[in-house]
């Protein structure tokens, strides 16, 4: 089966500078692709370049088996949702036309009730007629949140949708993204919290200075040495009763200066079995 | 739909009252002639002078009232208008040259200057728009076409050789629908025409732009031709409203503004209704202009900066709310 995104061999560059290099990764129907990295790392312009929104230098990138270059306006949006880490919004609209705005191609009525049932969604139903500017950030995270989910395309892009959301909230994201998936859908998101990424995400692909450096199951993908060489922390998964969870703490400066692990792995969760993350010293 | 049938009604009834009204005061009995029969004296004062420049200052109001308001939402910019792009700015400059080159007495040929400058203007904007996305990078060669326009529009004046004409460039920019005639309105529907149509097509793009660029560009809808037709439209209006009045500030700026809060900030649902409220604000700037008792008729571009300029600062103060994000 044809996979819902395909990135083979992509790189970009910025201002003469490559941001994204070489990076392939594949998203198929049914599961959550998590991507994660250090800021700066290029996730986010490896995202635009998956979609289109800016030229590759090397690479391909398809939605559905079709080079995302050769397609068309109304074919992409039809592969693909996107919700992008920038959240203004340019004007004060209540939150259902926000999200109406995920299916402009329907009549008003239908988009409105899809626009509802998106809000429903995101738990969000109560501030459909607010405007977006009278909302905290998280509330307004959320509205557009719906927006992406209102798109129904068989591909979501979300990124960053958790950044600057309470627990609860970050919890609902990711259930939501999930509850996507089990129905067929394909979602490639960003994270920063590699807990949430770990407990979400049906494989994660990390990035480091805009390279991929593992690719696999939450467990293959976060060891201590690729959260160390990604994330220059200490640390890595442990199993808790409540769930996965990284515990880490950042290197010393003399170990981020010549890349020793020695004194600090000792000060670092030792097993991937301790019942409950201890903090660092 | 209400809305809009409502300042339909409004517009209606201040034209009727700015072709009642003017310098020279008619009794009943003068009105009932000018009604029974409309080739009398009071009869040529009402639908010859007046009901034409009436007509004119409504055409040029909602010409300036759609064109800020799509400017508005193609740049996301509350602060956006009409001149913001240069097109009023290269518009005056054609017909100040027009002017200069002494061809004022040539019927037409100030107007086909000054909108041969904006779409020339137009053209240029557009070719950028296609390729600069972003609003600031668009806004800045805006402001830069428009300091070009407002240099070589001085440098006009620097070369001319009378003072005279000089003095009909400066009175020709502050903006006046003085003597209009009917064939005047009918010539600037040209551009006009195709400028709502443009103006219309794009109105859904102009919604969807307010989620960014991005979201935008992967909504499905046909947004690089959404955009030029926006920039072409606005142009389009621009244009035809200084060819056929002169700089008219303010109008294009506050009209969207009055109007937003009506159609909760949709930049969509404001293009109609805020052009029928630049109608409106320009008609009663207009009367205002004749009514005002001054020794010279007072300029309608003159007016319309010193209402308002005061009205917009109070909008502006009221709205600052929904400015912020």
């Amino acid at each position: 089966m044809t996979a819902a995104l395909e990135l083979d061999g992509v790189s970009v560059d910025i201002a003469g500078r490559r941001v994204v290099d070489g990076v392939s990764l594949t998203v198929a129907a049914g599961e959550v692709v998590g991507v994660v990295g250090a800021n700066g790392c290029g996730k986010t312009t490896a995202i635009r370049g998956a979609l289109g929104l800016i030229r590759l230098q090397t690479g391909e990138a398809r939605l559905a088996g079709r080079p995302v270059s050769g397609l068309g306006e109304a074919d992409r949006a039809r592969l693909a949702g996107y919700l992008p880490q920038e959240r203004r919004v340019g004007w004060n609209l209540p939150a259902w036309r926000v999200v109406a705005l995920g299916a402009p191609h329907l009549p008003p009525a239908k988009s409105r009730a899809i626009a509802m049932d998106a809000l429903a969604e995101v738990d969000m139903t109560d501030l459909a007629e607010r405007g977006v500017f009278d909302m905290s950030g998280g509330e307004r995270a959320r509205v557009l949140l719906a927006r992406l989910l209102a798109t129904g395309a068989p591909l979501l892009i979300a990124d960053e949708p958790a950044a600057g959301l309470d627990p609860d909230a970050q919890f609902l994201v990711a259930d939501l993204l999930r509850a996507r998936a089990a129905r067929g859908g394909a979602v490639l998101v960003t994270l920063h919290d590699l807990t949430l990424a770990a407990r979400s995400c049906d494989r994660l692909v990390v990035m480091t200075k805009g390279g991929v450096v593992a690719t696999g199951t939450p467990r293959q993908a976060l060891t201590r040495d690729i959260v160390r060489e990604a994330f220059r922390l200490d640390g890595g998964l442990i199993e808790t009763q409540a769930g996965l969870v990284v515990a880490a703490h950042r290197q010393s400066s003399f170990d981020r200066l010549y890349g020793l692990t020695g004194s600090s792995a000792l000060a670092a969760p030792t097993t991937d079995t301790m019942p409950s993350p201890d903090p660092p010293p | 739909m209400r809305l809009i049938a409502f300042l339909i009604i409004f517009l209606i009834a201040a034209m009727a009252v700015s072709i009642a009204f003017g310098e020279t005061a008619l009794t009943a009995a003068q009105y009932h002639r000018a009604f029974t029969v409309p080739g009398s004296a009071p009869g040529e004062i009402l639908w010859s002078l007046r009901a034409p420049r009436v007509v004119a200052a409504a055409l040029v109001g909602a010409a300036l009232g759609l064109a800020g308001a799509v400017m508005q939402g193609l740049l996301r910019n509350p602060l956006a208008e009409p001149g913001v792009l240069g097109i009023s700015a290269m518009s005056a400059l054609g017909a100040a040259i027009a002017i200069a080159a002494g061809l004022a007495a040539s019927p037409g040929a100030i107007e086909i200057a000054a909108l041969g400058g904006a779409l020339g203007a137009g053209v240029l904007v557009v070719f950028l728009a296609a390729r600069l996305s972003e609003p600031p990078s668009l806004i800045l060669f805006g402001v830069a076409l428009s300091s070009l326009g407002g240099a070589l529009t001085a440098l006009v004046f620097n070369l001319s050789p009378s003072p005279i004409a000089t003095a009909e460039v400066l009175s020709w920019l502050m903006g006046s629908v003085a003597n209009r005639s009917w064939s005047d309105g009918l010539v600037a529907l040209i551009p006009i025409a195709p400028g709502v149509a443009l103006s219309a097509w794009s109105a859904r793009g102009l919604t969807m732009l307010s989620l960014g660029e991005d979201t935008a560009a992967l909504s499905g809808l046909p947004m690089a031709r959404l955009r030029i037709a926006a920039v072409a439209g606005a142009a389009l209006l621009t244009g035809a409203a200084v060819a056929m009045a002169g700089v008219i500030g303010f109008v294009g700026l506050a009209a969207p503004h009055l109007t937003r809060g009506a159609v909760s900030d949709d930049p969509a649902r404001t293009l109609a209704p805020s052009a029928i409220v630049g109608a409106i604000l320009l008609v009663g700037a207009d009367l205002a202009a004749r009514i005002i008792p001054t020794p010279e008729e007072l300029k309608l571009g003159v007016v319309t900066a010193l209402f308002g300029a005061p009205l917009f600062a109070l909008i502006a103060w009221r709205a600052s709310r929904s400015w912020r994000g």
